[in-house]
């Protein structure tokens, strides 16, 4: 071939090519696709409960872009996977924000990773959502987070617990900010109800012998277990204490509504096991089963549709809206959306709207309970809980942003 | 009666961290301690025969032989991967930690991509006993009862069978043996294969107490590392009296101020000892006999 004919051909390929583009997506306007950074892991210790994120993402996405887009244009995702590895979530925060110039990211599940990234975002002015449930408290106009907090799921679920098993409680929480701050929510509100802590024990992610812990709460005389633990390693609890016959009742903000321990362990090792939670695929309204369905319909092999996943497909839509009313991607612009106070989306957990002064989410908080043969039950509902913590402690995005992460011990400064 | 409870309590954890760390470092005794081979592959071995245990026993095998077949299955994947890398790799001890830290990577991936991010379990069986009015779990007896069985077992097959003998002889003075008619690469891939069912054996036998994810070796390799790095050279002279000393400690320091602090004392001690007797207890036990 000579140059002049490999330079032909090469023309000929390119218009193919646009062509080719401008037919598959030819709704679309001229601005370009919105483009979506998505930081989840996809392997390592967090994978099992995460996966179903990225899915959850990739269906609100297909289901946007099947519709029209955002604004008229395409949503676009740029994936990677953070294997589990907060130094991976800040090596990828950088590049989807200064490579990719992406317009909004979908990051994190473990609270040490959303620290992690957080600085980054912070550096570069990004919009990042944050999908999970957490300890609360951050409080940064960067961030949305449409995750459940502790107001929301231990202000409920502790004092259930309490007027039905008894006063006296152990927790066991995963040593790190999450299961630290999560304990310090749980002592508050035990010591509010007039209860009494019985013992209290952190385990180190990655620990997966628990013959002490064990031994320890067995001594303890305690009425029920908070078990706040984390990761695949330290799920090796409920197995051992099964075994051991510890039969004492336990409540998780965490569990079941996250990874799914009622599916992956025999039973009964998990009975008995209550649980507060924004979504979980057993819910049985029929916004929930449509969403199952519409899940399975594209991902027909998943093992479990968490509340993570909701919150992420939630966020989407979310995302959408404030993109759609604000008129444009500019981070003001969507903060100033969000200010008016009515960014609600109707989801599959129920109604759902973004508090203006936290950007944190309004939830329905479901009470799971896990029988004997791990079926799951619901003997209480809560309708919209607020994230009122923040906003009563002090933080208002809408004033000023200070950036930080607060705890019931270390409030916002007074003004 | 409380004092019975707390001391078979503390005995009870003893005789637990106790199994814990025998089962998981045998296998790394023998392809580290023994061979010299640094074998950051040691958790995926154990996940091998986990996950081969728990998927037999779900279909029906009885637990004893499923476990036995996680060690067979581990044991083979340890054959083949001898043959494969590790042959090459025999005094070049950087170059076979890239190397099964790479086998490592596969082996947790391969099974995250194949086989899922998680896998059912199977409960542990046995159920519980009440002992001074507290429930202790009776398989993790069973536990200590195969740990010591499988100290007494090593013990037999190295010292007292013809194998035993060839494959110390073999790992000690490969020149002399191998002059003395003993095929010496089969005895390295026969050493190999049986650190790597050892290893099996472990995940075999946690199976069922733990949570089965594809990267459930790592919850393991710090422990063994640590046993073995401890013990030296020599199993039964380094590693059992270090598996006692280590389980002391960790144990103490757990009961009294928490598993974050056994796991402090753990590292600490291997510190020391790296510092202190760089060839381990066993180095040190047979320079004071010498």
């Amino acid at each position: 071939m000579t140059d002049r004919h490999s330079s032909l051909f090469a023309k000929g390929l390119m218009a193919g090519a646009a062509m080719a583009l401008a037919l598959a997506c030819p709704a679309f306007a001229q601005d370009g696709p919105i483009k979506i950074g998505v930081l989840e892991d996809q392997s390592g210790d967090f994978a099992a409960a995460t996966m179903v994120k990225v899915h959850a993402i990739q269906l609100a996405a297909k289901e946007i872009n099947d519709a029209g887009g955002i604004d008229g244009r395409p949503v676009e995702l740029v994936v990677y996977d953070t294997q589990s590895d907060n130094r991976r979530f800040q090596e990828f925060m950088r590049r989807v924000l200064q490579s990719d110039k992406v317009d909004a990211v979908f990051a994190g599940f473990s609270s040490a990773s959303r620290e992690a990234y957080r600085p980054i975002v912070n550096q570069f002015d990004g919009l990042a959502f944050y999908n999970n449930q957490y300890e609360g408290g951050v409080c940064d106009s960067n961030m949305i987070v449409t995750g459940a907090v502790p107001e929301q799921q231990f202000s409920t679920l502790i004092p259930w617990m309490m007027e039905e098993y008894g006063p006296n409680v152990y927790t066991i929480a995963a040593d790190y900010n999450f299961g630290q701050i999560s304990a310090e929510w749980v002592r508050q509100i035990v010591e509010e109800n007039g209860g009494n802590m019985v013992g209290e024990e952190f385990i180190p992610l990655g620990v997966s012998q628990f013959g002490q812990t064990i031994q320890n709460i067995q001594a303890a005389d305690a009425d029920f277990v908070v078990t706040l633990i984390v990761g695949a390693a330290q799920a090796s609890y409920y197995e051992q204490a099964a075994a051991a016959n510890v039969g004492l009742p336990m409540a998780s903000s965490v569990n079941v509504g996250q990874g799914y321990e009622h599916k992956r362990f025999n039973p009964p090792s998990l009975a008995n096991m209550y649980v507060t939670t924004n979504y979980i695929e057993e819910i049985d309204t029929p916004a929930s089963k449509a969403f199952v369905e519409k899940f399975h319909g594209m991902f027909p092999d998943e093992t479990y549709i968490n509340q993570e996943a909701a919150n992420s497909y939630i966020a989407m839509y979310l995302y959408k809206q404030m993109v759609e009313r604000a008129g444009s991607t500019d981070h003001d612009a969507i903060r100033a959306v969000i200010a008016e106070g009515d960014v609600c989306f109707e989801g599959p957990s129920g109604n759902t709207c973004l508090d203006p002064q936290s950007q944190h989410m309004s939830h329905t908080i479901y009470l799971a309970k896990v029988g004997d043969d791990h079926s799951i039950t619901f003997p209480k509902v809560w309708e919209d809980i607020k994230p009122y913590w923040l906003g009563e402690a002090g933080c208002d995005l809408t004033k000023s942003d200070p950036s930080a992460q607060y705890t019931p011990s270390s409030p916002p400064p007074a003004q | 009666m409380a004092l019975f409870q707390s001391l078979f309590g503390m005995l009870y954890q003893f005789g637990d961290t106790f199994a814990f760390l025998v089962i998981a470092c045998a296998g790394l005794a023998v392809i580290f301690g023994m061979m010299g081979v640094i074998n950051l592959a040691h958790g995926e071995f154990i996940m091998c025969g986990a996950y081969v245990t728990a998927s037999l026993a779900r279909v029906g095998v009885p637990l004893p032989m499923a476990v036995l077949a996680g060690a067979l299955a581990a044991g083979f994947v340890g054959v083949i991967v001898e043959r494969l890398v590790i042959r090459h790799l025999y005094h070049r001890p950087l170059d076979s930690i890239i190397a099964t830290w790479g086998i490592s990577l596969i082996a947790t991936q391969g099974v995250l991509i194949f086989l899922g991010s998680t896998m059912q379990g199977v409960g542990t069986p046995l159920g519980s006993v009440d002992i001074g009015g507290r429930f202790y779990s009776i398989y993790r007896f069973v536990l200590m009862g195969a740990a010591v069985g499988l100290l007494g077992g090593l013990y037999l097959l190295f010292y007292h069978t013809r194998f035993g003998v060839i494959a110390r002889a073999t790992i000690q003075k490969p020149q002399m043996a191998h002059a003395l008619g003993v095929n010496t690469g089969r005895m390295y891939g026969l050493t190999f294969g049986l650190g790597a069912a050892l290893a099996g054996l472990a995940g075999g036998l946690y199976a069922p107490t733990m949570t089965m994810v594809p990267t459930m070796g790592a919850t393991f390799i710090v422990e063994s590392f640590v046993t073995v790095v401890v013990g030296g050279a020599d199993i039964f002279v380094g590693a059992a009296p270090a598996v006692a000393i280590l389980a002391f400690i960790k144990t103490g320091l757990t009961a009294w101020y928490g598993q974050l602090f056994g796991q402090i004392g753990l590292l600490v001690t291997v510190i020391l000892v790296i510092r202190v007797l760089p060839g381990g207890l066993s180095g040190w036990l047979k320079g004071t006999t010498r």
